[in-house]
């Protein structure tokens, strides 16, 4: 088990191929050896000054807290000191080329993050009086006609918090719509294909649908024979990504769509891809009847290491009226907003989210979008097709291209080149970061072997990519030629060397705690 | 486009490479009745000074609380976010990082969720948290699905007391799933009873859920709900939407709580209009496995050295699919990382003398309001917010209030719509923000509004 004490202790980190130096510190050269805060600190010493008041129990119901919360002392320095070390162990899109399929790491203009902090703008309070909030609610009824303009779509539901959000806002719209039929007790079943995030089977089992999977073609794409044989009326719809997982755009998606209508179920669309066919495909003409919007993802707003995202859902008419509340309304007294279903001439299926939706991801996502306008848009996307394309056609000479023809932003390989070599997809990826590169996504999507799924984006530069093409060529090379020596022992450049995930998962430690026996041992 | 970095030279060698006479060719997949000739009906692009000049003409169309003295509460607060925590946040490997699915080189990503995550633990009395929610409110609903999946009941007793927010986010989830929730009426004019929602639970109940302090600002003894929760075999979940309050008062794993919903914008994160803000959600180690979200855990890299991943992924949708824990596939990152240095900023002592000054200022705030003929305080016991019942209907005297510049309150109606009975009434908040001209502000100008 691991030894609380080490961020304190000599032992270097990181690369192993030189001989270790030992320093007093722990560090080395500009690398550091950065304890967790709990481990430092003093009892006394706090970063922000507050009067020492007085207050008695009058009025906390006798509740007031006997035991102490833990948080150790430290002064501003201190703090500042930690983060920016943790930061410095860290990859962003800033420090270079993250080509992780389906994450659409793009570059994160500053000027959104610095229009988001703008006085009047970050300050505002969910609940202020509406004639307080006029701007904000034009802003957002801004950022929903320029979504519904690039959708062709007639309305958007803005509350969802991230894309899985959106889903789930999308699916309990279709489910409210076939309650609204009176088909609830019969159309309960909903067609996923096999390429679909993992996050869609999970959304609707959270609509109470039951999931039925449609197998994909030998071309990636879903099987148009197969999905029709699984049409009836006990269907609510389907779940398809498009483009789709495999960075493919469904031929079949307009077949697809008047076979779900006439079948009577809904078309829901992950636009988790929206951002290859921005400015060149609206899905309202596709027969799309609602698609989330990765707003973090297609728009750009960074993401901080998980999030927080924003997941707007684009409705047709048919779906509109369930849309969720609270929702933004215009008319010649200003802007106003529908916050209780009761006060809604629709049909809302209730609330989703604590407020009115992703404010702070919103006007970043508005700033990108004025930022590049239709043109710069269009031609943005156009830019990440012919990205991902251009890989392609410079790689597929040395590694396996999963299926043939034109990808849209992102392109599939597998691992059919390191057959024989002893190197797996993960030793590739790992020897990846010892070059400088941000590996691409591996192991997804399932529905072929060994997947590498790279996403270049509209922001990388020519020369970015030669160089990563020219870094893959050497490293499929050294792979073919035996030295799978070097690639088992990847990464060494790194603050940690391969993290044993099984043995974190056995045994879950999820946080520091000054109990631990092995804590104690250790001192 | 400054965004973009090819040259037109640079776009016809890359389309020779590809075999591609144009960029046409490069959608020659999609129907060709659905690809558009032209960009679609917006403006055209805008410059970096021309952006900053229309989000500076929305931001002037609204009255900012930094520019009035502002007393809104029920859920978002406005608190003093240190200079540094902005800054920390704003460094690029942190903000432009992904979800760490390559731990190593995602080391300062890990390490702070798992200092969050512990954070988060102390702060609350639990044994585990996870890497955060998308807000207090989808983490109450979680909470709700997460006990129903432990107990295998599917019956949640709700109190009165519960943000109206949180009760609609919950009644949402439920009502696809077939979940029963039992919700007694809310009212601040009589003390908060555990009596009635204890009364409420059987044999088949997952859940109590309980807030407090409550929506009103009441102060809620968990430990009664509790006892008789566990005694039926059910889960209590709490609920805090202030957390600043566990600074001062009794946190709610020391009061028996199986899970914790909570939301945690009050430290490190901006009100920002509503969000992005980040649930914490914190439970006991036995339900680990039930719990939903990413957590970050411990491990050793092949040289022994320690480190974090991300851990317990086979609980989700991207193993489980259709038989994952939750859909959710994120977490609130940033804002988890906003409220860690925040917290490690605060410290122990901090954050105790942050809610004393917290609850010293309501406290000071109900006295002076209390004295104004026409007005009249509900609550006996509050942390740093709490419902006043007025002469005059509240949502006249809110937007009175307004016209003359000072945010004073949430009329009480504007959460509870259909209770004409909570007319007169709305929730005042006090931070450490408020100053005493703040307050001073506000009683004269609720004086000349009666």
């Amino acid at each position: 088990m691991a030894d609380q004490s080490q961020g304190r202790s000599n032992v270097p980190q990181g690369g192993s191929q030189a001989p270790a130096t030992q320093t007093i510190s722990g560090s080395k050269g500009l690398e550091f050896a950065e304890p967790l805060i709990f481990e430092m600190g003093e009892d006394g010493r706090t970063g922000v000054d507050f009067e020492d008041v007085h207050v008695s129990d009058d009025r906390l119901g006798g509740l007031r807290r006997k035991d102490t919360v833990g948080w150790p002392g430290l002064s501003e320095p201190q703090v500042v000191r930690h983060y920016t070390r943790l930061s410095q162990k860290n990859y962003g899109i800033d420090s270079g080329f993250y080509p992780l399929g389906s994450c659409t790491m793009k570059h994160n203009p500053r000027v959104n993050e610095k229009v988001a902090r703008m006085a009047g703008l970050g300050d505002l309070h969910p609940l202020q009086p509406i004639s307080t909030v006029q701007g904000a609610l034009e802003l957002i009824d801004t950022l929903a006609h320029w979504i519904k303009v690039m959708c062709g779509m007639p309305a958007v539901a803005m509350s969802p918090a991230a894309g899985a959000h959106g889903e789930l806002c999308g699916m309990m719209a279709i489910k409210a719509a076939i309650q609204d039929r009176g088909e609830a007790d019969t159309r309960k079943r909903v067609l996923v294909p096999e390429s679909a995030h993992g996050t869609n089977p999970a959304t609707a089992a959270a609509c109470g649908f039951s999931v039925d999977s449609i197998p994909a073609t030998e071309q990636g794409r879903v099987d148009i024979e197969a999905f029709k044989a699984k049409l009836g009326d006990d269907v609510a719809g389907i779940m398809l990504t498009n483009p789709n997982t495999c960075g493919l755009f469904e031929n079949d998606v307009i077949e697809i769509a008047e076979a779900i209508h006439d079948a009577g179920g809904y078309f829901y669309c992950d636009g988790a891809n929206f951002n290859a066919i921005v400015g060149r495909v609206r899905p309202g003409d596709l027969g799309i009847d609602c698609m989330h919007l990765n707003l973090h993802k297609t728009f750009s707003t960074p993401h901080g290491g998980g999030g927080p995202g924003a997941g707007p859902v684009v409705l047709s008419e048919a779906l509109a009226p369930f849309a969720p509340v609270p929702y933004v309304i215009h008319d010649e007294d200003g802007y106003n907003m529908v916050e209780h279903e009761a006060d809604s001439d629709a049909k809302p299926f209730g609330r989703l989210k604590g407020n009115h939706g992703q404010m702070g991801v919103f006007i970043r996502a508005l700033a990108f979008m004025l930022s590049h306008g239709a043109d710069g848009l269009r031609q943005a996307s156009t830019d990440a097709v012919l990205n991902a394309n251009y890989l392609r056609a410079e790689l597929q000479d040395i590694m396996s291209v999963s299926f043939d023809g034109m990808c849209m932003h992102e392109v599939l390989f597998d691992d059919a080149f390191l057959k024989d070599t002893g190197v797996t997809t993960l030793d590739f990826a790992k020897a990846m970061i010892d070059e400088g590169f941000h590996p691409m996504t591996m192991y997804f999507p399932l529905v072929v072997h060994g997947a590498l799924l790279m996403e270049p984006t509209e922001s990388e530069s020519k020369e970015t990519l030669d160089l990563y093409i020219h870094t893959l060529r050497e490293l499929t090379a050294k792979a073919k030629a035996g030295e799978a020596d070097m690639f088992k022992n990847a990464p060494v450049l790194t603050p940690r060397r391969r993290l044993d995930e099984t043995a974190a998962a056995r045994k879950p430690v999820l946080r520091w705690s000054p109990l631990e026996p092995q804590a104690k041992a250790a001192e | 486009m400054r965004y973009l970095p090819h040259t037109d030279e640079d776009r016809q060698a890359m389309l020779k490479s590809i075999g591609a006479d144009t960029v046409e060719d490069l959608y020659c997949d999609v129907p060709a009745k659905a690809l558009l000739a032209e960009p679609v009906d917006l403006p055209s692009y805008a410059g970096e000074m021309d952006v900053e000049k229309t989000f500076s003409n929305f931001a002037t169309k609204n009255l900012s609380p930094g520019c009035a003295p502002t007393f809104l509460g029920a859920g978002a607060y406005r608190h003093h976010v240190p200079s540094s925590v902005d800054y920390m946040i704003q460094r690029g490997e942190f903000l432009t990082a992904y979800t760490p699915y390559q731990p190593e080189v995602s080391q300062g990503t890990l390490q702070y969720l798992y200092e969050f995550q512990t954070q988060v633990a102390m702060l609350t009395g639990m044994e585990v948290s996870n890497a955060s929610m998308y807000d207090g409110a989808t983490a109450t609903a979680e909470a709700v699905l997460m006990a129903g999946r432990a107990t295998r009941r599917n019956r949640a007793v709700l109190a009165g007391g519960l943000h109206p927010h949180y009760f609609d986010v919950t009644k949402t989830s439920a009502k696809f799933l077939d979940i029963e929730l039992v919700h007694p009426d809310s009212d601040p004019t009589h003390p908060a009873l555990p009596e009635s929602v204890i009364d409420l639970i059987d044999d088949k109940t997952s859940c109590v859920v309980v807030q407090t302090p409550d929506v009103f600002g009441r102060v809620i003894d968990l430990r009664p709900i509790a006892e008789a929760a566990h005694k039926k075999g059910a889960l209590l979940v709490a609920v805090t939407t202030e957390v600043v309050s566990l600074g001062l008062l009794e946190a709610p794993g020391n009061q028996g709580a199986d899970i914790v919903a909570a939301e945690g914008q009050s430290i490190g994160n901006a009100l920002s209009y509503g969000g992005p803000y980040v649930g914490l959600f914190a439970t006991r180690s036995k339900l680990v496995r039930q719990m939903p979200g990413r957590v970050a855990g411990e491990t050793l890299d092949v040289e022994g050295q320690r480190g974090w991943v991300l851990t317990l992924s086979t609980r989700e949708q991207h193993i489980r699919r259709e038989k994952a824990t939750s859909n959710i596939c994120t977490n609130s990152g940033l804002c988890a990382l906003a409220f860690t240095i925040h917290a490690s900023l605060l410290g122990e002592g901090g954050l105790n003398r942050l809610a004393r000054v917290n609850h010293a200022n309501a406290c000071k705030l109900a006295d002076q309001l209390a004295a104004i003929d026409g007005v009249e305080v509900m609550n006996e016991t509050f942390f740093n917010e709490f419902t006043v019942k007025l002469s005059k209907d509240a949502s006249d005297v809110v937007e009175a209030l307004a016209q003359k510049g000072i945010l004073g309150g949430i009329p009480l109606q504007r959460l509870f719509p259909d209770r004409d009975d909570f007319a007169n009434m709305m929730i005042v908040a006090c931070t450490e923000t408020n100053s005493d001209a703040d307050m001073d502000t506000l009683v004269s100008a609720l004086k000349e509004v009666l």
